[in-house]
C-alpha cells in the first residue's frame, strides 16, 4: 500500500538514511506519535509562549502585563478591564453579572439570561428605577448598555449616550459646570476605529480618573 | 443598523476575498512539497524532526493507514492532557496554586481540546493552571488544527488524483501544517494583539485598590500565544471564562476584526488550494461562492434581529439594539459579526453571549453549525465537510438527468454515496437523540440556566456544538456529570464519525480512473451547481433541525412578540 511520489521538500534533499523496516505498521505509528507529541509540545507548548512572552515584554511592556494605569504613583486598575463604581461622585460602568458584587476578573461572566427570562426582565426593570432615581435630573432617554449586563461583566466602557445620561448627576455631586463635564466626556470619547470598527464607546475608569483631575 | 455595520462586514469580508489566493496558493505548495519563502528557514527544522521522529516524508499512506495515524496522535495527545489536567497541582507554573480538575471535568476538556471543540465546562481564570494553558491546551490547539488541515489535504489529494492507492503521509502534512502555516501566523499575530492590548506573561495575579477604594484582583497569564491560536486553529476555547468578550482576550475593534479574519482566513484559503490541486481554480472559487453566501445570509439576519432588540425591554422604555450580553466597543454589528463567523467554522470563540441574544438571532449561529460550519468551516473540517455535500450535490444532479454522476472527472457511484450519507447522519444522530435524552431525565435538565423554551434552546445549542466540535455555548447551561460524560462521547464523535468517512471517501475517489469530460458532463463551477448545491445544504438541514428549532427558538420568538416572560 505504499507508493514514493510525494516529491521532497527541496531539490538535493536526501531523503532519511535509514527507512523504518515496516513504516506503516502500528508499532511505527504509536512510536511517530509519540516522538512527535514530545517534540511539538517542547516546541510549541513552552518555547513558543515563552519567546512571545519574550519579545512581548520587550516591544509592549505595559499591554503585556497588564494595561495597569497610575494615578498620584499609585496603581489603580487596568485600562483594558472595567472596575465597580457605585458612588454618584463618579461615572457608572454596566451592570456585571462577573461575581457576586460584579467586575470581578476572576468570574468574567454573562448573565446568561435569554431575550424571554423573567429573572432577566425583572432585573432590567430595577435597573431603570435605580438609573432614574440616582438621575433625576438626567432628561435623555435611557441609554440601552446602561440597563443590559455586558458579555464579560468586565466591560470597561459605556456608551457616549451613557455618559452623557451622568453628566448631571456627577456635575451636581461635584459642583461644577455641567458643560465641564460634557466637555470632558466629549474629550474620552473613543470613535469607531478607522471609522467604522466596533462603536463610539468611552473608558469608565479613564473618564474618572480625568474628572478627578479637574478642578 | 448602520452604514459602519455594512461596511465592517464588507471590509472583513473583502480582506478575506484579498488573502484567499496568495495564502490557498502558498498552502498548495507547502503540502505539495515544493519551495517556499519560508524553506531556507523551516525545511532544515523539518529535515531533523522527521529524522528524529523516523518519518520517511517521501512515503505515502493509504488512507486506511492514514487514519490510523491520526486516531494514535488524537488518543496520545487527549489521554496526554488528562493527565496534565489531573495533575497540574504538583507541577511548575501555578501560582494561584489551582487544583487538579475532578476526573469527569478533566475527561471533558481533554476530549474537548483534542476534538478541537473547546466546549468548556470550566473558567479558565479561576481552574487553569498557566502550564496547562500553554502546554496542554496552546498545544492542543495548534496540533488539533494542524490535524484538521492534514485531512484537508488528504481529501483534496483524494478528490483530484487518478488511479492511486495513497492519500498523501499524516506526519508530513500535519508537521508542515504546523511549521509553515500555523506556527508563521500565530508568531505574528500573537504580537499584533500583544500590540492592541492583550497580556503575555507569567506573573500572578495582582490585587489593586480601585478608584473608589475596592479590591479588585486582576488576572494575567500568556493569554496572546493561545488566543491567537485558538482563532486561527478554529478551537475557541478561551483563556477565560468570558472568551473573546472579556477585554483581556479581545481588548479593542481591531483585535475583534483581526481575530475574525484568523478564524476565517484559513478555511477561505483551502478553497483556493483545493483549485490548485484539481488544476481547475474555478472548482475552488464555486465551493468559495457557495460559502461566502452562507455567511453573508446568517449576519444579515443575525445583525437585523439583534439591531431590532428585545420588544419587551423596549416595552419599558429603554429603545435600541440588543446590548444584553454585548460589550460596548462592539456594540450590535461586531457582536453579530463574530457570531456569525465563529458558528459558520468550528470556532467557538464567542465575543458576545449567545444565550441573551433574540430568538432570531441566536438562531443564526444554531443553524450555522446545523448546516454543517461549512461556510469557511474549521480549518480543514469545513473543506472536506463541504466536499460530501458536493458529492450529494452532484449524486443528487445526475439522478435528475438520469446520468451516472461524475466530480473531476471521476464517477460517483454507490460507496461514495454511501460515505457522504454516513457523514451526514452524524450530525442529527448525536446532536437530536442525546437533547431528546436529555430533556426527559432530571441530570438533563438540572444545570439548564434558563427555564421554558429557551432552557430547551441550550440544550439543543449545546449538543449541537459538541457534535459539530464548535464549543460555542448557549452558556446558561452549566456543567455536572452527566454532561462532562456524555458531551465528551458526542464530541468524540462528531469528530471522529465524520472523518472516517471523509478519509474513506478521499481514498475511495484516489483509486479511480478519470474519465473524460463531455458535453453531457454537469459543470461543478456553474452558478446553477452553487444553487444546487445550496440548496441541497439547505433541505439537508432544514429537515433534519427543522423540528427542534421550531420548538426551540421559533416558539420563543412568538412568545417574545407577545411579550411572553417565563
Amino acid at each position: 500500500m505504499l507508493e514514493t511520489v510525494q516529491r521532497p521538500l527541496s531539490a538535493g534533499t536526501e531523503r532519511p538514511g535509514q527507512t523504518p523496516a515496516r513504516p506503516d505498521s502500528t508499532l511505527h505509528h504509536v512510536r511517530t506519535a509519540v516522538l512527535f507529541t514530545i517534540i511539538s509540545l517542547v516546541v510549541l507548548g513552552l518555547v513558543y509562549p515563552l519567546v512571545i512572552a519574550g519579545l512581548a515584554q520587550a516591544l509592549f511592556p505595559s499591554q503585556a502585563n497588564g494595561s495597569f494605569v497610575s494615578t498620584n504613583g499609585k496603581v489603580v486598575g487596568s485600562d483594558i478591564i472595567g472596575q465597580l463604581f457605585t458612588k454618584p461622585r463618579y461615572f457608572h460602568g454596566r451592570p456585571s453579572a462577573a461575581g457576586k458584587n460584579g467586575y470581578d476578573p476572576t468570574s468574567t461572566s454573562a448573565t446568561n439570561l435569554g431575550p424571554t427570562s423573567k429573572k432577566l426582565i425583572d432585573a432590567t426593570k430595577a435597573t431603570i428605577t435605580a438609573l432614574k432615581k440616582e438621575n433625576p435630573d438626567a432628561t435623555a432617554p435611557i441609554p440601552m448598555d446602561l440597563v443590559t449586563s455586558s458579555a464579560s461583566g468586565i466591560d470597561p466602557d459605556i456608551s457616549p449616550e451613557g455618559a452623557y445620561y451622568q453628566a448631571a448627576r456627577v456635575a451636581k455631586v461635584r459642583g461644577l459646570d455641567v458643560r465641564r463635564v460634557q466637555a470632558l466626556i466629549a474629550a474620552h470619547i473613543h470613535p469607531r476605529e478607522l471609522g467604522f470598527l466596533g462603536e463610539p464607546h468611552v473608558n469608565v475608569l479613564e473618564l474618572n480618573i480625568a474628572l478627578d483631575g479637574l478642578r | 443598523m448602520t452604514p459602519q455595520g455594512w461596511l465592517q462586514a464588507a471590509v472583513f469580508l473583502a480582506i478575506v476575498v484579498a488573502l484567499t489566493k496568495p495564502l490557498g496558493l502558498y498552502m498548495a505548495r507547502v503540502f505539495a512539497g515544493e519551495r517556499t519563502f519560508l524553506s531556507p528557514l523551516l525545511a532544515p527544522v523539518e529535515r531533523l524532526l522527521f529524522r528524529v521522529c523516523r518519518v520517511d516524508p517521501v512515503r505515502e499512506m493509504s488512507a486506511a493507514s492514514y487514519l490510523f495515524a491520526t486516531l494514535a496522535f488524537s488518543v496520545l495527545g487527549l489521554l496526554y492532557l488528562y493527565v496534565l489536567l489531573r495533575t497540574q497541582k504538583w507541577l511548575p507554573l501555578n501560582p494561584q496554586d489551582f487544583d487538579n480538575l475532578t476526573p469527569d471535568n478533566a475527561w471533558n476538556v481533554a476530549v474537548s481540546f483534542a476534538t478541537n471543540t473547546n466546549w468548556q465546562f470550566y473558567s479558565g481564570e479561576s481552574t487553569m493552571s498557566y502550564l496547562s494553558q500553554m502546554a496542554g491546551l496552546t498545544w492542543h490547539n495548534f496540533v488539533s488544527g494542524a490535524v484538521g488541515i492534514a485531512i484537508a489535504i488528504a481529501v483534496i489529494r483524494g478528490v483530484t488524483r487518478t488511479d492511486r492507492k495513497t492519500v498523501g503521509n499524516f506526519w508530513v502534512d500535519v508537521t508542515r501544517a504546523l511549521l509553515y502555516v500555523l506556527l508563521p501566523i500565530s508568531f505574528i499575530g500573537a504580537l499584533v494583539l500583544c500590540w492592541q492590548g492583550m497580556p503575555q506573561n507569567f506573573n500572578p495575579y495582582r490585587d489593586v485598590t480601585t478608584l473608589e477604594g475596592a479590591k479588585q484582583t486582576i488576572t494575567g497569564g500568556p493569554m496572546a500565544s493561545q488566543e491567537v491560536i485558538k482563532e486561527l486553529g478554529t478551537n475557541g476555547g478561551g483563556f477565560v471564562n468570558a472568551n473573546s468578550a472579556s477585554p483581556n482576550e479581545n481588548p479593542t475593534p481591531f483585535s475583534n476584526l483581526f481575530e475574525m479574519l484568523l478564524i476565517f482566513v484559513i478555511g477561505a484559503a483551502l478553497t483556493y488550494t483545493y483549485g490548485r490541486f484539481a488544476r481547475d481554480q474555478r472548482q475552488g472559487w464555486a465551493l468559495f461562492v457557495a460559502m461566502a453566501l452562507l455567511f453573508g445570509a446568517g449576519y444579515t439576519v443575525a445583525y437585523a434581529a439583534e439591531a431590532a432588540g428585545n420588544p419587551i425591554v423596549h416595552h419599558l422604555g429603554v429603545a435600541g439594539g440588543n446590548m444584553e450580553g454585548k460589550e460596548c466597543r462592539f456594540g450590535v454589528p461586531a457582536s453579530s459579526l463574530f457570531a456569525a463567523v465563529t458558528t459558520d467554522t468550528s470556532c467557538g470563540a464567542v465575543n458576545s453571549a449567545h444565550d441573551s441574544y433574540t430568538p432570531l438571532g441566536g438562531l443564526v449561529p444554531l443553524a450555522n453549525m446545523q448546516l454543517g460550519e461549512i461556510a469557511f468551516g474549521g480549518v480543514g473540517t469545513g473543506l472536506y465537510g463541504m466536499i460530501l455535500f458536493v458529492v450529494l450535490t452532484v449524486f443528487i444532479a445526475g439522478l435528475m438527468v438520469g446520468r451516472t454522476p461524475e466530480y473531476l472527472g471521476k464517477k460517483i457511484e454507490a460507496r461514495e454515496v454511501q460515505l457522504a450519507i454516513l457523514g451526514a447522519l452524524v450530525l442529527p444522530i448525536f446532536a437530536l437523540v442525546p437533547v431528546a435524552i436529555s430533556v426527559l431525565i432530571p441530570a438533563g435538565t438540572a444545570t439548564l440556566g434558563n427555564g421554558g423554551v429557551h432552557g430547551f434552546s441550550e440544550l439543543l445549542y449545546g449538543f449541537t456544538s459538541t457534535t459539530e466540535n464548535n464549543g460555542s455555548a448557549f452558556g446558561g447551561l452549566g456543567g455536572n456529570l452527566y454532561f462532562n460524560v456524555v458531551m465528551g462521547i458526542v464530541m468524540l464523535a462528531g469528530r471522529f464519525l465524520f472523518l472516517i468517512p471523509a478519509l474513506a471517501l478521499a481514498g475511495s475517489l484516489a483509486g479511480k480512473k478519470s474519465v473524460a469530460e463531455t458535453v453531457g458532463t454537469f459543470t461543478t463551477y456553474s452558478p446553477i451547481f452553487v444553487v444546487l448545491l445550496l440548496g441541497v445544504i439547505a433541505i439537508v438541514g432544514a429537515l433534519t433541525f427543522f423540528p427542534a428549532d421550531a420548538l426551540g427558538p421559533i416558539v420563543e420568538h412568538l412568545q417574545m412578540l407577545q411579550g411572553k416572560v417565563q
